[in-house]
């Protein structure tokens, strides 16, 4: 335990330390993974953790970062409102996405949500008074202290490892080991005095206010927003990250994010075909770590102590 | 305690329970028997609410709770295990309890404070109670079947109940975990003063611990009373049941 928070700090000074050496392209990059990091950490906390086929969580990423792209560019109130709006933003869609999915189990509800989700994506797309349509928004202004590439990442990085932490918390407290239990047997859950739809409900907002978060750190260090960000295929790359990185643990997901973020501004240098050394490299960890990296390292490290880690 | 009366549900056409009728007073072991597909753990999901009657009344304590939500009717007291080991196999054999406590004490939705150590005197007195102390950090999927089993009783015992329902304790057992079982119904209902009902295939097992038995076949109630009274009643329900003469 000592161990581990010992090599957290070290890499939470490690990326303090990133934008003083690294050149300014990669500062970019770097933040990009963070908030792409806690996207598919707030996206495992309801897939993961809670059992729920969350198939869409691209949407509350986008809702985040148009919620915040529309308050500073439209808005007249301080930046701090549209920071929260985003997210806020996030959090009320999906408790009304959620209320209407619910009541579907599994795949159903997965279904639903693409549907509403991309219906969603519909109206962004083609509301060009309002969103910019396709083309988006572009040259969000934003205060000084974090217009600048290093002042946006550490604006990242300080709000990413918030969220990370509070995530992190959550998924340690009873509400979340409750979550596990839903997902391991809903059936005994309810045996049990559990309001099963309840606690799936909040761990949708949940998810999806953490969803909206990443959403408005993206606002911040590209300044920009378009439809893209929230179209399905996106949230297939979010599961993707969340299966390559390890579903029943914390950091997996993570660890899938940075992996897949970096692969593909570095393959895509070499070959435009940079997914399909995805592609093969997730049917490998499928077939043989179905765990996810991360998860196949836990069940090692655990199965030499025959008992949890 | 308990009061059925009456009940029937059906599955399409077929009425799996049909007319049932079961007492239970407060402290007492009542056992539910009768052939396979007689209806009796359909009765069980009718009466902890995994599944609505479609007549017929069911009182506990003297209020109806036919076709309450389950979380509902364990909030009311009453916890149940299942006749297929039904647990929470990820997580340890401490959490599947600690969990258990956690919902009775209303405390699921608390999201940042840590769960670990929570609860823990009352999850491990439990555990004492059943005998898996020695097993509270191992993952319960890895447990043997009997363990699931005695697991499955004590996380029903984590709602506090004041009734408990055992569908098939002992069901898959091993002798001697059958034993042990055995055991542990008679303790709770000795040592705690809890109310049991349960249902079982093994009849030895049925009169050696049960106060009073309810007999049921083709969704009905034959008899409920004593144990004497059903065994007077036994060669009418030999010839009825045809299988509890091979126990």
């Amino acid at each position: 335990m000592k161990n581990r928070h010992a090599a957290l700090f070290l890499l939470l000074v490690l990326l303090a330390a990133l934008p003083q050496f690294l050149p300014r392209f990669y500062t970019y990059i770097a933040a990009i993974v963070l908030l792409t990091g806690l996207l598919a950490t707030s996206l495992n906390l309801a897939i993961g953790y809670g059992g729920i086929y969350q198939f869409h969580h691209a949407v509350f990423y986008g809702i985040g970062a148009y919620g915040t792209a529309l308050m500073l560019t439209r808005g007249t109130m301080p930046a701090v409102f549209g920071f929260l709006a985003g997210p806020l933003a996030s959090a009320a869609l999906s408790l009304v996405m959620g209320l209407v999915c619910i009541r579907l189990s599994k795949l159903y509800f997965g279904m639903l949500q693409i549907s509403l989700g991309s219906l969603v994506w519909a109206t962004v797309y083609r509301w060009y008074s309002f969103t910019g349509g396709d083309d988006g928004i572009h040259g969000v202004p934003l205060p000084d202290a974090i217009a600048s590439p290093q002042g946006s990442y550490y604006f990242t990085l300080a709000v990413a490892a918030l969220s990370v932490f509070a995530l992190y918390r959550i998924v340690r407290s009873p509400f979340g080991m409750t979550l596990q239990g839903i997902r391991d047997n809903p059936v005994r859950s309810e045996a049990i005095g559990v309001n099963v739809r309840l606690h799936q409900l909040a761990a949708l907002v949940v998810a999806g206010f953490f969803g909206g978060v990443a959403g408005m750190l993206f606002v911040v260090v590209d300044t920009s927003v378009f439809p893209d960000m929230m179209f399905w295929t996106f949230s297939l790359e979010v599961l993707v990250m969340c299966l390559l990185g390890g579903m029943y643990t914390f950091f997996g997901p993570f660890a899938g994010a940075a992996a897949i973020v970096l692969l593909r501004v570095f393959a895509s240098v070499y070959t435009p075909y940079w997914s399909l050394l995805l592609g093969v490299l997730l049917t490998l960890v499928i077939i043989f770590l179905p765990d996810g990296v991360a998860g196949y390292l836990v069940r090692r490290l655990r199965g030499r102590e025959g008992v949890r880690a | 305690m308990l009061r059925v009366e009456s009940l029937v549900k059906s599955f399409g056409g077929f009425k799996a329970v049909n007319g049932a009728n079961l007492q239970v007073r407060a402290g007492e072991i009542v056992a539910v028997i009768g052939p396979n597909g007689a209806g009796k753990t359909t009765l069980f999901h009718l009466i902890t609410g995994h599944l609505t009657p479609d007549s017929g009344r069911i009182l506990f304590k003297g209020r109806e709770i036919a076709g309450l939500a389950p979380h509902r009717i364990c909030r009311k007291g009453i916890t149940r295990s299942f006749q297929v080991v039904n647990i929470f196999p990820r997580l340890t054999v401490f959490e599947n309890v600690q969990i258990a406590v956690l919902s009775r004490e209303r405390k699921t939705f608390r999201i940042f404070s840590p769960v670990e150590g929570m609860a823990a005197e009352e999850v491990d007195r439990i555990l004492s109670n059943v005998g898996l102390l020695e097993k509270r950090d191992v993952e319960s999927d890895l447990l043997s079947h009997g363990d699931q089993k005695v697991l499955e009783i004590a996380v029903a015992l984590g709602g506090n109940p004041e009734l408990l329902i055992l569908d098939e304790p002992t069901a898959g057992m091993a002798p001697e975990e059958t034993e042990r079982c055995i055991r542990l119904i008679r303790k709770l209902s000795e040592e705690s003063g809890l109310t049991i009902l349960f249902c079982e295939h093994d009849i030895g097992l049925v009169f050696e611990i049960a106060n009073r038995i309810m007999v049921m076949v083709r969704g009905g109630t034959v008899i409920q009373g004593g144990r004497e009274e059903v065994r007077r009643n036994r060669e009418v329900q030999n010839a009825y049941l045809g299988e509890s003469g091979a126990c």
